[in-house]
């Protein structure tokens, strides 16, 4: 059984079933945007079950679409390395590289609606916004951590920066999650529930790290704490 | 360079004629919206208020500018009792009952009353006002609500001399509105409004039982609300039951919920921005583009400007 699992994740087909997965979002906004380009007749051919009614206001609805997926890609990449260890697969690894650089992608895209429907390019404006408003703080902070990550993802540059040093800065990613759930916390009106759930999520996820690294540390404690044999 | 100007309004802008006419069976199609088709084939149109108001006069207070398809008017709705996204009402509103109704006025007045639905709606002539309606959150819609004016109604209690501030409320059942409570919807029930008597007694201050030419569908306030054109629009409160005058400023939903965010008054200004967001700009829907001047008092500033003169709007927000 775990072999079977195993050689289906090590399997090529796999990883391209999860990049189509992760475009499925993307594909339902593309399909949003040419029906309000093209305005097709929505009750005829694939339209019906492409987009059955046009979203009243498509500001609202590319701007939670895109940042709803780029939070629930930033948890299940999060969520991979406490995965691998709990559940026994280690090649979940395979993974991790797409899922962040999709939260990527959807993070862009959600920064993108933002300069461009809500802002329309409009710089002053935005390093306003940026400067003053502490929910857009949060998000660009949140943005902003995730650039570096996606440009070192790379074999290359793991190599030239070396594993260590690699690792340490993609613990970037651990502030961008926190930055990400504070600005979805903060935007809302009245009802934190999704907020406070995503929260909770990135809390359990971050605390697993906290858990193995305090173990790993006292076992090294341990381990050189112990006399060493007595040379004979 | 030249720049092409894009026309206010596009042939795709305006809802097809049929389509307008058909929009109860759009709206009974609603919860499924993924089973379109079938939908429109199963008569659940009955759902929906939906009954056409005759003899309408067309008011000189309406604007002449373009009306939002009401097919964005009833699919995008502020209305906390029926869920938080925008979309809930539409889904979950669809079974609200609404008659039999009663309309209770009460408090500081000569002649306290209780109004069945049926009075309210034969106290005043009908009018068509065609109001502009800009939400807190910077988007806007251009609506034809039919009503008449609020005095009309207060004028028919008499409000004594103590009377300062008119309360109002609305319905709240949990049996029909199960998301109406604090830890699910993150605000207080029932949800309750205020105005002072001088902007009650405002000519633009509607009492609305219906829109489009028909009574009120039930996402969008039913069977009677107040519409406040130049406050942003969680001051026009939904689904009233009850009307109180009384001496001193009454506590407001929005207020309580968040004082620093959204006051009493809470009148539009494009100068006095939301501690989250500017309010210099909004977004005329459909559009994508938060494109769309916000006008002081939301253009309403050369009728109601004097209700507030002497008065600091960047502390009275």
């Amino acid at each position: 059984m775990s072999i079977s699992v195993s050689s289906g994740l090590k399997s090529r087909w796999t990883k391209a079933l999860l990049f189509l997965l992760c475009l499925l979002p993307f594909a339902h906004l593309v399909a949003v945007a040419l029906a309000y380009i093209l305005q097709p007749d929505l009750s005829t051919g694939l339209w019906r079950f492409l987009v059955p009614s046009l979203p009243p206001n498509p500001l609202d609805f590319f701007t939670h679409l895109t940042g709803d997926w780029t939070i629930r890609l930033i948890v299940i990449t999060l969520a991979i390395t406490p995965l691998r260890k709990l559940l026994g697969v280690p090649d979940l690894i395979r993974f991790r590289r797409p899922l962040g650089l999709f939260a990527f992608f959807y993070g862009c895209l959600h920064f993108l609606t933002y300069l461009w429907f809500d802002k329309l390019f409009d710089f002053h404006e935005i390093w306003k916004d940026v400067a003053k408003r502490p929910f857009i703080t949060a998000g660009f902070t949140a943005f902003v951590l995730m650039v570096p990550l996606a440009l070192t993802s790379t074999k290359g540059w793991i190599r030239r920066l070396g594993g260590k040093r690699w690792q340490r800065l993609h613990r970037l990613i651990y502030v961008s999650a926190i930055a990400a759930v504070v600005h979805y916390y903060w935007l809302v009106k009245s009802d934190v529930r999704l907020p406070l759930f995503y929260g909770a999520l990135v809390a359990v996820l971050l605390l697993c790290r906290l858990v193995v690294s305090i173990m790993k540390r006292a076992r090294q404690r341990t381990a050189a704490a112990k006399p060493a044999p007595a040379e004979a | 360079m030249l720049i092409r100007r894009p026309a206010d309004l596009r042939q795709r802008d305006v809802t097809p004629k049929q389509v307008y006419l058909d929009r109860r069976k759009f709206l009974a199609a609603a919860p499924a919206a993924f089973l379109t088709a079938r939908e429109l084939l199963s008569p659940r149109g009955e759902a929906l208020a939906g009954t056409k108001l005759p003899n309408l006069t067309k008011s000189p207070l309406s604007t002449t500018e373009q009306m939002t398809s009401p097919d964005v008017v009833t699919h995008y709705n502020n209305f906390y009792e029926f869920g938080t996204s925008k979309n809930e009402p539409a889904r979950y509103a669809q079974n609200f009952k609404t008659s039999p109704w009663t309309v209770s006025v009460e408090g500081d007045v000569v002649k306290p009353r209780k109004f069945s639905m049926d009075e309210i709606l034969k106290l005043a002539p009908l009018e068509e006002r065609i109001y502009r309606h800009r939400c807190v959150e910077a988007w806007s819609i251009v609506v034809p609500w039919i009503g008449y004016s609020l005095s009309a109604l207060l004028n028919l209690v008499q409000p004594t001399a103590k009377a300062k501030y008119v309360a109002f409320e609305s319905y709240w059942d949990l049996r029909q509105m199960p998301l109406a409570q604090p830890d699910k919807a993150g605000i207080e029930f029932p949800y309750v409004e205020g105005l002072r008597l001088d902007e009650a007694m405002h000519p633009l201050a509607l009492l609305c039982v219906g829109m489009y030419g028909e009574t009120l569908p039930p996402q969008d306030g039913a069977p009677v609300r107040l519409v406040v054109p130049w406050k942003y629009g969680f001051k026009s409160i939904k689904s009233i039951v009850k009307i109180k005058l009384v001496g001193s400023q009454p506590p407001t939903t929005w207020n309580m919920a968040g004082p620093r965010e959204y006051g009493f008054y809470s009148n539009v200004n494009p100068e006095v921005d939301h501690p989250r967001w500017s309010q210099a700009k909004e977004q005329r829907l459909p559009s994508i583009f938060k494109n769309h001047p916000t006008q002081m008092f939301n253009g309403y500033a050369s009728q109601v400007a004097g209700l507030y003169s002497g008065m600091d709007l960047r502390k009275n927000y």
